[in-house]
């Protein structure tokens, strides 16, 4: 049995009243396709070469999981595996092909519009690209001002206070306000982003990459931000990012994505002390430490699997150093391999014959 | 000049020149990258780590203008020359890796589109050949799957594989000097292994000069020769990789690797640099730090020259001594 909280199963409308209340975000088999149509050119080739009209990537397959209320959970996973479509799913910008997203317990695809409204303002998501997140033609202050006094959570009188604050935790000089975004340095940009964000209050932050333009010093100051603003309010986070530095030191459990798939999921410490699944044990082996020194880098050894053609079976089983057989042809299931553990490998169920 | 270095920067000043009064992103700052060798550029967020490629490549729009010094390319004056000269030189000679991948990329076109133009722009071979050259290219950055990947639009792509695309971009008609701004921040350490050993080859092999904007300091240390640390415009500290790492002298420098996740306890709230960037408007004489320096005194609002405590290092602070640090 999966640990994951299941709504089809606990559901409020049918069930006795849960215990604990339900999580604060749940998923339940998500997937997101993208269709890439071909080119007219592509599409006669195709017509000899028997290929198909149009390309395919399963960038979300079959995703189930949970965040409790000031939880912190961090994303990981090699770069185009479906993180940040993940992170667009789960905010609410873009719609699954199949399965279902739950907030507190109520599938937000059968939200009445106020309702809809409501979710859609308590759960806020800071964008990779914060160059193209931010309007071109608005000034700072109100970029970060605009959606409070909208929704009238700061009286009119109060909003350029409110912006010069929301400016300051964020590390930015208020005299800045009246810039446009393309008068900002990089990390400049990707603090507005923030500022923004937090300035309607949520209570669901999706991180994409959030810090990842900044110097370790802001960095730091914004991670103890993100810290203080869950203690205080209970601000919860799904926190994507390729810095395992970051990931370990500020989520309390951790999954890891592989070609649209969840391959493994556990608390922090156990994750970063007994990883189980091939994938994960090589993405830890290769955090960088300062300490390391000058080192040679080396090439990734054969093809990188692609999301538009995945292998079969385990999608990881071409670079698994313990592949066998069955890795080939069948997907290994993600179960429990200890309380709150869970992993996608074969080798958990056939032992490995070396 | 044969034995000129690829790259010397003297004195550079940009500034712009805005209502609010003189942003001075770029404040008197020198560096030299010779052949083959990787310079590591990092700096609090906003210091004019940016700004000083752009004024390499000779990309500063109005209202900021470079004010002072001279940018020497191979013993070459790029301030000197004519714009269509800079443009030759642009892409072809000097490429830049941007800190926004959509500054390469056009949303409308191609992957296939753009990276073929790039080969055509700056060498006469047929299309098929620059194909074939983009394709390899895909393949250099990890990018599974080119051929299909080729007829994609920009946003079909993730974060990370559209600033593939651009490293790809920048690294395929072989320049002598390529300035790489954040070009990995959103990589994971796989994929980032991949481009930075495709990065030393074509230092070793091509001779190629490198200068590495980044914020990871594991990455700066993984690959550079030198490194030099911005804040507020000027270069507070410069000298080896490992010594400015390990032996950090300006306090600056000191608190930013002292902020770095993994020397900090999980959980527990990171150690930060107290206080606020200074605004770069009309800033005055005096360590721009000294605000949030542990160590400044009044001598610190006088006038700070750099100095070379040790070979081959500079540091533009009064007070890095041992005693200072008590
Ligand atoms: N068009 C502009 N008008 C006014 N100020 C500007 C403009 N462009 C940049 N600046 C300012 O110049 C300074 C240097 O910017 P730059 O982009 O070089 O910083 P950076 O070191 O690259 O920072 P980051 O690490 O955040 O990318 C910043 O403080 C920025 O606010
Ligand atoms: N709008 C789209 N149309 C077609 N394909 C898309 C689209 N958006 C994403 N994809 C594809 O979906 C896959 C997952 O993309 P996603 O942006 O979620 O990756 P990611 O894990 O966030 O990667 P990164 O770490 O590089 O940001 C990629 O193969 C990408 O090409
Ligand atoms: S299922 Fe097989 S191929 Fe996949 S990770 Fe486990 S051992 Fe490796
Ligand atoms: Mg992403
Ligand atoms: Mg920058």
């Amino acid at each position: 049995m999966s640990l994951g909280f299941d709504p089809a199963r606990e559901s409020p409308a049918d069930a006795a009243p849960p215990r604990r209340p339900p999580p604060l975000i749940a998923l339940t088999h998500v997937s997101r396709n993208f269709v890439q149509p071909r080119g007219l050119a592509d599409r006669l080739a195709g017509l000899f070469s028997g290929a198909p009209a149009e390309l395919r990537v399963r960038a979300v397959a079959d995703v189930s999981f949970h965040v409790e209320e000031g939880e912190v959970v961090g994303l990981v996973g090699e770069s185009g595996c479906g993180k940040s479509t993940l992170g667009r799913i789960v905010a609410g910008l873009l719609p699954p092909s199949a399965g279902r997203v739950f907030f507190r317990g109520e599938d937000v695809s059968a939200l009445r519009e106020s309702r809809r409204r409501e979710v859609a303002l308590a759960v806020q998501m800071i964008f990779q690209d914060p160059a193209a997140s931010l309007n071109p033609r608005m000034r700072v202050s109100e970029i970060i001002g605009e959606a409070p006094r909208v929704h009238g959570l700061v009286p009119r009188s109060e909003i350029p206070a409110y912006v010069d604050e929301m400016l300051r935790r964020v590390g930015l000089d208020p005299a800045m306000k009246r810039r446009y975004p393309h008068q900002f340095s990089g990390g400049q940009r990707q603090r507005i982003g923030i500022a923004r964000a937090l300035a309607v209050r949520p209570q669901f932050l999706v991180c994409d990459e959030a810090v990842a333009s900044l110097d370790v010093s802001i960095q730091a100051q914004i991670l103890n931000l993100f810290m203080r603003l869950r203690e205080e309010l209970k601000l919860t986070y799904l926190f994507i990012s390729h810095d395992l530095g970051v990931v370990e030191h500020l989520s309390d459990r951790v999954l890891v994505m592989y070609l649209g798939r969840i391959v493994e999921e556990a608390r922090t410490e156990e994750l970063f002390a007994r990883p189980n699944h091939p994938y994960t044990q090589a993405l830890l082996k290769e955090v960088p430490r300062i300490e390391a020194g000058r080192r040679l880098y080396r090439g990734i050894g054969g093809e990188i699997p692609s999301p538009l053609n995945p292998p079969s079976g385990c999608h990881f089983h071409p670079r698994c150093p313990w592949a066998m057989p069955v890795c080939r042809v069948e997907a290994p299931p993600l179960i429990e391999i200890a309380p709150g553990h869970r992993s996608a490998c074969h080798l958990n169920t056939t032992p490995a014959t070396v | 000049m044969a034995d000129a270095p690829t790259l010397r920067v003297e004195n550079l000043k940009t500034y712009f020149f805005t209502r609010a009064g003189v942003v001075k992103a770029v404040d008197d700052v020198s560096f030299t990258v010779e052949r083959g060798r990787i310079l590591g550029l990092v700096g609090e967020s906003g210091s004019g780590k940016t700004v000083t490629g752009f004024s390499i490549l000779g990309l500063v729009d109005p209202p900021g203008r470079i004010v002072g010094g001279r940018i020497l390319f191979k013993g070459v004056d790029l301030l000197g020359l004519p714009p269509e000269a800079m443009r030759s030189y642009r892409g072809a000679r000097i490429a830049m890796i941007f800190q926004d991948p959509m500054m390469t990329l056009n949303p409308v076109l191609r992957i296939e589109t753009q990276m073929i133009e790039a080969v055509l722009a700056h060498e006469a071979v047929d299309r098929e050949t620059a194909r074939q050259r983009a394709r390899d290219a895909l393949g250099q950055v990890g990018i599974p799957s080119p051929d299909e990947r080729l007829r994609a639009y920009p946003h079909q792509f993730s974060g990370g594989m559209r600033q593939r695309v651009a490293i790809a971009i920048a690294l395929i008609n072989r320049p002598d000097l390529i300035i790489a701004d954040e070009p990995t921040t959103a990589l994971d350490v796989t994929i980032q292994g991949q481009i930075l050993y495709e990065v030393q080859k074509l230092c070793r092999e091509r001779d190629t000069a490198l200068i590495w904007i980044t914020h990871d300091l594991a990455v700066v240390a993984g690959l550079a020769d030198t490194v030099c640390v911005m804040y507020a415009g000027k270069i507070v500290e410069r000298g080896p990789v490992d010594a400015v790492l390990t032996r950090p002298l300006h306090p600056y420098t000191i608190g930013l690797i002292g902020s770095v996740p993994s020397r900090n306890r999980r959980g527990k709230p990171l150690q930060q640099i107290p206080g606020m960037a200074p605004s770069l408007i009309d800033l005055g004489p005096g360590c721009a730090f000294r605000n949030r320096c542990p160590r400044a005194d009044a001598a610190c609002g006088g006038e700070i020259a750099p100095i070379a405590p040790e070979e081959g290092r500079e540091v533009r602070c009064i007070h890095t001594t041992p005693a200072d640090a008590a």
